[in-house]
């Protein structure tokens, strides 16, 4: 892209920047089905990706979506689907059937306001656990939180990259509020975007399932005769029911893939984690609070410090309990009914006193007076 | 053409998990007959997909070949992703009638409007065989299974039927007690472009023939011979007349601007 030489200023919509972000990383295939607050993707890569050779397409539903977007990545390209909560409920199934097949590819799911239709264009934070565990059996997600436009663009490249380096699908949770504002963003210059590409396999491999932790993934169409299947399969992709030990060999390996990398996925933002009274926990629309209030509540002297989750799962523990190691009272704002909050008990472990913050309804957010009246409290 | 073909050399040396008799068996060798006969050596050309039940294991893993294995009902769309991004190679479609027509129904229809170029061969055995012969969108009426212990209560769907309604370019019905004129037609297909349909009637004594009064799967076959009524005779036939019959045949052949086409005439514009 000839634009991209220098840096450049742009002032963009969050789903756009998604979009924008997924021509860059590579993507060559969409999927999607409308849905608010995500239709700004579709509608942006069915402009963007047919300039770029690639194809952008309306299916029938989620389900479709999602499907399509496994093909075309099996067919050795970049792909990706967009959707909000209840798109993301019908995609569960073929999320599993990706983590089980080791398929690279994006899923943006953008929150809204639930259960059900619930305030269907309003901003929620309650998709957090779906994110994962959303499909059934034993399985694990990697999942990014954006809290900006310019973090929707980042954190979109970085999901196609992990997509393709760990051979599994990326869910980037965003939400309504960080999708749908405008803000100024840095585009960073081309050269100085890392760009990831799935390890291929030398033409006389034959495991493309197992004998190392990520194999290496052909096309179909390249000679391989790959066979991709949900169910257990051994090395080269032959389905394996009947043994109990193919399965928990396979299953623990496509678990340990990312589990064991769980410090390494760790993407935080941290401020006086090792120096703090007080400690906030936050992530996606509601961190966009902390900054203020923790200016004031250093202008009335309190030693705060906090922990934002760029990166949601596999929990960033390590982080997270070195917060807990120093301050006494950790509070997470989150809108929902607590779900981030169990993690932050779970981690501490009884050495701070985890303190909720929540509020649901009307896409109100959490003010950074509200947080600071709590940060206040628990002092 | 050699006379010694033999379908073992499409096939990874595994067991088929079909039961003796089980119509999939003849489904899957006429269509590998079908690519022999066109002078396929190798399916190095063609990608199958397939979702989930018996007739779902036609391809997978048995065709050297890429074989994709999906969700129950959501082959259709892991082809569409594939034939998009690889115009260049044949997508083939292997399912049974609760796969295709029942929970993924939408999606075939879908595929048929806007004429993706895959063929999908639906082996249709009326029932949903590998979860042990529960009733599906193909029962016929009155026909007991184990979730219509008093027989069906519902008007089966014919989905060749459907399928040229939706904008197929190429639909066809046979049995398989019509081994060559499926054969035939599975040839045909692979031809041409566009969504091609072709129904391959089948038997399950397993889950169907037996709770329906058959004996063995011959039986079964015997009355798919006596049930067919060519297309040809079925058009000047009264729906009451029609009724239990398998109408078979040609449902349409037609051209119209295949999906590949259209998207990639509108990546070319999007180019300029
Ligand atoms: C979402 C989902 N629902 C239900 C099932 C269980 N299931 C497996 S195969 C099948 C039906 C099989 O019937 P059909 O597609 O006609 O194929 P056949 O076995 O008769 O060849 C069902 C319901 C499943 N695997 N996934
Ligand atoms: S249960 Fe029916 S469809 Fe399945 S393998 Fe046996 S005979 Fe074939």
């Amino acid at each position: 892209m000839k634009q991209l030489r220098r840096e450049n200023i742009r002032f963009w919509q969050g789903n756009e920047a998604c979009a924008e972000a997924a021509v860059i990383a590579g993507c060559k295939f969409f999927a999607g089905y409308p849905i608010t607050p995500a239709s700004e993707i579709a509608e942006h890569l069915a402009e963007r990706l047919p300039q770029v050779g690639g194809v952008a397409i309306q299916m029938e539903d989620e389900l479709a979506s999602i499907g399509a977007a496994v093909g075309a990545s099996w067919a050795g390209f970049k792909a990706m689907t967009a959707t909000s909560g209840p798109g993301f409920d019908l995609m569960q199934e073929t999320i599993g059937w990706a983590f089980m097949t080791e398929t690279p590819c994006v899923i943006v799911d953008v929150q809204r306001l639930g259960p059900s239709t619930g305030q269907a264009t309003k901003c929620g934070q309650g998709d957090v656990m779906q994110s994962r565990w959303g499909t059934h059996g034993d399985y694990s997600s990697i999942v990014l939180s954006p809290n900006s436009v310019q973090e929707m663009f980042e954190l979109t490249i970085k999901a196609f990259n992990l997509a393709e380096r760990y051979r599994t699908p990326i869910i980037l949770l965003a939400d309504e509020i960080v999708a749908h504002m405008r803000e100024k963003i840095v585009i960073p210059i081309a050269k100085n975007m890392e760009v990831i590409n799935r390890k291929k396999p030398e033409p006389y491999e034959k495991a493309f399932f197992g004998l190392q932790d990520i194999p290496p993934m052909p096309a179909v169409g390249e000679g391989f005769n790959v066979a991709v299947t949900g169910s257990t399969h051994d090395a080269y992709g032959i389905r394996f029911t009947a043994d109990a030990q193919e399965h928990r060999q396979l299953v623990e390996r496509l678990n340990n893939k990312i589990q064991s990398q769980a410090e390494k996925l760790a993407d935080v933002e941290t401020y006086k984690i090792d120096d703090c009274e007080i400690g906030i926990v936050s992530f996606g629309c509601t961190s966009r609070a902390i900054y203020e209030a923790v200016e004031k509540a250093e202008a009335k002297g309190l030693k705060i410090g906090y922990t934002r989750l760029r990166s949601i799962w596999p929990f960033p523990e390590k982080i997270v309990r070195q917060l807990t190691e120093t301050a006494k009272k950790i509070i997470v704002p989150e809108m929902n009914l607590k779900q981030i909050f169990y993690e932050v008990q779970r981690v501490s472990n009884g050495r701070a006193d985890v303190i909720p913050l929540n509020k649901i309804g009307g896409g109100e957010l959490i003010t950074p007076e509200e947080l600071l009246e709590k940060i206040e409290e628990s002092a | 053409m050699s006379k010694s073909f033999s379908v073992k050399k499409y096939l990874r040396p595994l067991l088929l998990p079909f039961c003796s008799g089980c119509g999939g068996i003849t489904v899957m060798s006429e269509f590998l007959r079908a690519a022999n006969e066109l002078g396929y050596e190798k399916l190095d050309k063609f990608v199958f997909c397939s979702g989930i039940g018996c007739s779902s294991w036609i391809p997978s893993p048995h065709f050297v070949a890429d074989s994709v294995h999906t969700l129950h009902g959501r082959s259709i769309p892991v082809a569409t992703g594939i034939k998009l991004m690889r115009p260049d190679l044949h997508v083939i479609v292997f399912g049974g009638d609760g796969d295709i027509v029942g929970i993924g129904l939408s999606h075939f229809i879908h595929a048929a409007r806007r004429n993706l170029d895959i063929l999908v061969i639906m082996v249709n055995n009326m029932i949903y065989g590998m979860t042990g012969g529960q009733v599906a969108p193909t029962t016929p009426f009155k026909a007991k299974t184990t979730t219509t212990p008093y027989g069906s209560f519902e008007y089966p769907l014919d989905a060749a039927k459907l399928a040229v309604t939706a904008g197929a370019c190429y639909v066809s019905r046979w049995t398989t007690a019509h081994p060559k004129e499926l054969k035939d037609s599975i040839k045909k297909a692979l031809r041409m472009q566009g969504f091609r349909f072709i129904e391959a009637v089948s038997q399950c004594l397993t889950a169907y023939g037996r709770r329906a009064g058959f004996k063995d799967s011959w039986e079964m076959l015997k009355w798919f011979k006596e049930k067919a009524i060519p297309i040809e005779s079925a058009e000047v036939m009264s729906e009451k007349a029609l009724t239990g019959k398998i109408v078979v045949g040609e449902f349409v052949r037609r051209k119209r601007p295949t999906l590949v086409e259209t998207i990639y005439r509108t990546i070319k514009e999007a180019q300029k």
